[in-house]
């Protein structure tokens, strides 16, 4: 068997061996598993706001993958995603309802802002890799609820002691009265469009300039790319930054696109770990991403429809996703297995 | 409020809140003293509170005072049924220790609330009847000064991480175990020349975060919660993560770190009650442990070294 085909199987495997043990959880647990199934396909397809909203849903977590990938592209794994997201999440919010701009400057300033914000917050457990070989796993961690804490506290300061900060105007939404009339009035909004041109910027950063090459030889070897003269932690915290400003904007499409402002969290979002996933079944592949997106973001969004359909807890969703993961990490097996295959097959023939 | 006054009311407050934090920062030195990395603490707290709760609202009439033990007891089940997953996939499977450890983060959360939707038909337990009490140590209790920060009104809880942070210091230094756990942390392909199997001492270490996790869970459950929700665990895990960098991997600076942390906990909750510590916004003393885990890496507090085979998957006759 070729390694490309194994390289697709490994994830499609994982996807169903996910979903047939979710099956086999929703059966134990007395509900039935094919009515949960057609309850989330529901979810996904049944009408044009459905779908509207699952394009939504797919929307942030493209940027949550891309963060991910173009990070573990470099051989870093930044689980600060969810931190990163929530400070972009935050700037992307005030900007929009602080100034009065036309729509041409106070949407790109916007997304702008939440980039920054995203890649400052992404800056520091770069610099800490670099400058000091600070693992960025933990440091991200521990980022990720600092950002919670302080984005809370300054929502409240912005908005005058208020729980969530006014409405962006309208300059900066991307929301649109033509997607709302498409799609019966969902929260579907522009951002989807700037997802995919995220998707095509990662792949034209990696494949298609000096930069990248550069990024990538880091992450295959750290130490051969020093020989070569890259400039090894320059690279590590570039990563990082622009890891950071895909989380970032990530976190604009939940402020300008679905909720137009920024209420105070109780726990994370849990986009940014999701993000995880969906670098993972898309093999840290801009375009991987992008359908890894496309399957948790539609797993996400119909998993709500399940309990009111169904009656099955939409946290079932949850548990194939973290399946999926499981099986996609440990792909070691599931290649064993595949070989074993391959290799009688070649041997009856 | 004088001074004294402050420290009677912080103190127990503090050791009160730093409990499950200790039992679930010294799960995590054995794992990654043995060399898998265990980001899933949380998951597992999460699972251990869960099943503590759900153990205790079915069984409080049957086994009254006695039920919040027997719960930590199944929630030690739980967690190391949760751990094997981990152990499976990082250890025989090869898996990526970080992701694997952040799919039973999602597992775990996601098992829990499923389970109690199922159950009671709401993402939310009723509180428990039955929660751990305090009490008052005989004789210590009378010391003047001290007996009244430390020995009064104390759960039993508290006594147990005590406990628990000790006998894991003896175990990991005075112990043969303790050693070939050590040297299987740091350089699994001389300790599995020395006939010392890698694979049983990584699984018998994220067993045992699995069971003291899920008893960290339990405790907060069952005594600062009292009730079980999706938020009810939210960071206390990766709390314990920092706690157990935050000291260096050591139980006894484990426990200290803790301890340290679950009084920024406290002074988050009851600060608002003390003079001075009122004035400052809470949020600062929300991010104080994470910041100073940061710092404490960045090696501003002394250089913490992480044992060298900690996050690789061994794979034998490989160099």
């Amino acid at each position: 068997m070729s390694k490309r085909l194994v390289n697709i199987l490994v994830p499609l495997i994982s996807i169903l061996l996910g979903l047939i043990i979710g099956a086999i959880v929703m059966a134990i647990s007395g509900f039935s598993p094919v009515e949960g199934y057609v309850a989330l396909w529901n979810g996904i397809f049944m009408d044009t706001y459905t779908m509207g909203e699952t394009v939504r849903q797919i929307t942030p977590y493209v940027f949550a993958g891309l963060a991910v990938a173009f990070a573990f592209r470099t051989g870093l794994f930044n689980i600060g995603v969810e931190g990163q997201l929530i400070m972009g999440w935050l700037a992307a919010a005030y900007v929009g309802f602080k100034f009065d701009l036309p729509t041409v400057i106070h949407l790109p300033l916007a997304l702008i802002a939440a980039a920054v914000a995203g890649a400052l917050w992404a800056f520091i457990p770069g610099l800490l890799k670099a400058k000091l070989q600070v693992h960025e796993v933990i440091v991200t961690i521990m980022m990720n609820y600092t950002a919670l804490h302080v984005a809370n506290s300054l929502i409240g300061t912005l908005s005058g002691g208020d729980e969530r900060t006014p409405k962006v105007q309208e300059t900066a939404s991307l929301r649109s009265s033509f997607f709302e009339s498409l799609t019966d009035y969902s929260r579907m909004h522009w951002g989807f469009v700037v997802a995919l041109i995220a998707v095509l910027v990662m792949w034209f950063i990696l494949e298609k300039t000096t930069r990248g090459y550069e990024l990538k030889a880091v992450g295959f070897n750290k130490h051969a790319s020093q020989y070569a003269g890259m400039n090894v932690n320059k690279n590590i915290i570039l990563a990082m930054v622009i890891s950071g400003a895909f989380a970032g904007l990530g976190g604009a499409m939940e402020a300008l696109g679905t909720f137009e402002n920024m209420s105070k969290l109780h726990g994370f979002t849990g986009i940014g770990f999701d993000g995880i996933a969906v670098a993972l079944l898309g093999a840290n592949q801009p375009f991987g991403v992008l359908l890894g997106a496309i399957l948790f973001g539609s797993l996400k969004n119909g998993g709500l429809n399940m309990p009111s359909e169904a009656g099955v807890p939409t946290e079932i969703v949850n548990i194939v996703i973290a399946l999926i993961i499981f099986f996609v990490a440990s792909g070691y097996i599931i290649r064993v297995v595949l070989e074993r295959f391959g290799k009688q097959r070649k041997e009856e023939k | 409020m004088s001074f004294l006054d402050v420290l009677y009311f912080i103190i127990p407050s503090a050791i009160f809140y730093a409990a499950p934090l200790i039992l679930t920062a010294i799960g995590g030195v054995f794992t990654e003293r043995s060399g898998v990395v265990n980001i899933g603490l949380e998951g597992i707290m999460i699972v251990g509170a869960a099943s503590s709760i759900i153990f205790n609202l079915m069984f409080a009439d049957q086994l009254g005072k006695l039920t919040p033990w027997v719960g930590l007891i199944v929630a030690m089940i739980f967690g190391i049924v949760l751990s094997l997953i981990l152990a499976v996939a990082a250890v025989s499977l090869r898996a990526d220790q970080t992701v694997s450890g952040v799919a039973l983060n999602l597992l775990g959360l996601a098992v829990a609330v499923f389970t109690v939707k199922m159950i009671y038909d709401k993402g939310q337990t009723d509180s428990i009847a039955e929660r751990f009490s305090r009490f008052d140590i005989p004789v210590l209790s009378d010391i003047p000064l001290i007996g009244k920060m430390f020995f009064v009104d104390v759960y039993a809880t508290s006594i147990l991480a005590f406990v628990v942070a000790i006998v894991a210091w003896f175990v990991i230094y005075k112990t043969p175990f303790g050693l070939r756990l050590r040297a299987v942390g740091e350089h699994p392909l001389a300790a599995d020349t020395m006939g010392v199997s890698v694979t049983k001492m990584r699984y018998i270490a994220v067993m045992i975060s699995g069971a003291l996790g899920g008893i960290g869970g339990a405790i907060y459950a069952q005594a600062i919660a009292g009730n079980f929700g999706a938020s009810t665990i939210s960071g206390q895990g990766f709390m314990a993560i920092a706690a157990m960098i935050f000291g260096k991997w050591h139980p006894l600076g484990a426990l200290g770190a803790a301890l340290f942390f679950g009084f920024a906990q406290a002074l988050s909750v009851v600060g608002s009650s003390i003079p001075y510590i009122q004035d400052v916004p809470a949020v600062y003393l929300h991010i104080l442990p994470y910041v100073l885990t940061i710092l404490a890496l960045a090696g501003f507090i002394g250089k913490a070294n992480a044992p060298k085979a900690s996050g690789v998957p061994y794979i034998k006759g490989k160099r």
